[in-house]
């Protein structure tokens, strides 16, 4: 027992401590903000030299931004468009995960549904939107459905090929030990599926808020893309820039607020690598 | 068990296991069947330990499977020591969950009841007292295969059925786990079956051991042991084997 009570702890031993974690990490971040400055520098003296109204320099769109932050619209717009893509995400990976679980698990399902999926990956998401608009009129369920819809078939894909890699040696064990049903879901089937909703979620997000910006477009009268419509009719660059930078931020907040803390949590399971 | 002075609890289902496969045949990856066990009969006493022994892809480990509800597609039958007790398996791989500790693997398997039930005695008695928060990636294929067994013991079950459970360990942790397992299967005998390639390992837990042929597989002969595990010592283990080589030739 000796013996293998020492290995145990070796193999602790090659784990980065978690304090030791923090130094090096300055680093990439440092990277970052530099990286983030060499942009920012580029477009400020490409919007000096061009000298042009559809090129304003960084302190006119922070303007832009300020004059419609007082009044609270900029808030209220961004709070629009967060709403929806909150809710086509929800329904999208909900909808799309339960699809694509199923698919991967039935063969038979998958060889027939197939064709229907290949179908909906191609369907641009302008005509779903439209559609949309001319089946269930210019409202707020027609918007958000029309985002998920065009979300659904990725996630279904994703989750697909994650339920065909489920690993039969823990079904098996599973079934020995007489796990019910929801606590082979709970404990054996989605956590390994984590890194697929990781997946699915992470190009889902970016998506979404592209798909909800021509929703919003189109048939809304209020969000982040009625407002870039509106400026556009002015001519409004800076208010354009302002309005999408402030919504990347919003996105931003939340990937690295919520979605890496997420992630970190639900897989710190796994053995750590070594960093380079 | 460590504290001795506790009342051994009843073990293991009240009947025999009977397993009386006819037939089995699997089909090949070119369509064709190709027959797996030509008849497997034999049966383990309450409380007794069993070990299948024979060649490589000799339809031991289909055995197991069936007797576990693995594999229901063959002929025959198949009688349990208690029809609604469980069945605890210790498979070759370890199996457990990756993203669960030690502690959650072995209670995960428990019913609602047991759940919060006091596992301190077994994981003593396991070596595993101080690995309970680790997660199974952290451990020795050594350990891990312990917390297999601890997680098979939890569920005091009625059959334990296990799959060479000391393959790919180097001798020294092989002989660690199997006094380990003589150790708590003794505090609580179970009716058990093991298959292994081992012939030492059999001679060393076993009541009774079953040596099957090439495939398709037939028994081919039992040999039952009486002596208690306690009593048997290596000049013991050495004759023994020496008079079961004699009695199967090429069993070595």
């Amino acid at each position: 027992m000796a013996d293998d009570r020492q290995s145990g702890t070796a193999g602790r031993a090659l784990m980065p401590a978690s304090g030791a974690g923090v130094l090096p990490s300055v680093g990439p971040r440092l990277v970052t903000v530099v990286s983030l400055a060499g942009l920012l520098a580029i477009w400020w003296v490409a919007a000096i030299l061009a000298d042009s109204r559809v090129l304003p320099t960084p302190p006119q769109v922070a303007e832009a931004f300020w004059r419609d932050a007082a009044t609270g619209e900029l808030f209220f717009h961004l709070a629009m468009t967060l709403m929806r893509v909150v809710a086509a995400f929800v329904l999208a990976m909900v909808i799309g995960s339960v699809i694509g679980i199923c698919l991967g698990m039935n063969r038979e399902a998958n060889r027939f549904f197939d064709p229907w999926l290949i179908l909906f990956l191609n369907i641009p998401a302008l005509v779903i939107i439209v559609l949309a608009y001319i089946w269930f009129g210019l409202n707020e369920a027609a918007a958000i459905g029309a985002i998920a819809v065009n979300k659904i078939p990725n996630v279904v894909v994703t989750l697909r090929e994650g339920a065909r890699t489920l690993d039969r040696d823990l079904e098996e064990m599973a079934r020995v030990y007489r796990f019910s049903a929801m606590k082979t879901l709970r404990h054996v089937v989605l956590p390994q599926l984590q890194p697929y909703f990781a997946a699915a979620s992470r190009t889902g997000i970016s998506l979404i808020w592209k798909i909800a910006l021509v929703v919003e477009l189109l048939g809304r009268s209020n969000g982040v893309g009625f407002q870039i419509n509106l400026y556009f009719q002015l001519f409004d660059v800076a208010s354009i820039l302002a309005y999408t930078l402030a919504f990347v931020a919003v996105m931003l907040t939340i990937e690295f607020f919520l979605v890496q803390p997420f992630e970190a949590h639900s897989t710190r399971w796994r053995p750590k690598r070594a960093r380079g | 068990m460590s504290n001795l002075s506790k009342p051994i609890p009843p073990a293991g289902g009240p009947n025999a296991l009977e397993v009386d496969i006819r037939a089995k045949t699997f089909r090949g990856a070119d369509g064709e069947d190709v027959r797996a066990i030509e008849a497997i009969a034999f049966s383990v006493a309450p409380a007794s330990f069993a070990t299948l022994i024979g060649p490589s892809g000799c339809g031991k480990t289909t055995t197991l499977r069936i007797i576990l509800g693995l594999d229901r597609e063959f002929s025959g039958s198949l009688k349990l020591p208690d029809s609604g007790g469980r069945v605890a398996a210790v498979f070759q791989e370890p199996r457990l969950l990756p993203w669960r500790t030690v502690d959650d693997n072995v209670r995960l398997v428990l019913s609602d009841e047991e759940a919060d039930g006091d596992l301190d005695d077994l994981f003593e008695i396991l070596g595993l007292a101080e690995m309970r928060s680790r997660y199974p990636a952290e451990l020795s294929l050594g350990l891990a295969r312990r917390v297999a067994l601890a997680r098979a013991f939890a569920i005091r079950p009625s059959l334990m059925v296990l799959d060479e459970p000391f393959v790919s360990l180097d001798e020294q942790t092989a002989t660690r786990l199997r006094a380990l397992l003589t150790n708590v299967w003794s505090a609580r005998p179970t009716t058990a079956v093991m298959v292994t390639h081992n012939l030492r390992e059999a001679v060393e837990l076993s009541d009774r051991i079953i040596f099957l042929t090439e495939r398709p597989a037939r028994v081919r002969g039992v040999y039952e042991i009486d002596k208690p595990r306690a009593e048997r010592d290596s000049r013991w283990r050495e004759a023994t084997l020496t008079s079961i080589a004699k009695r199967y030739s090429g069993i070595l």
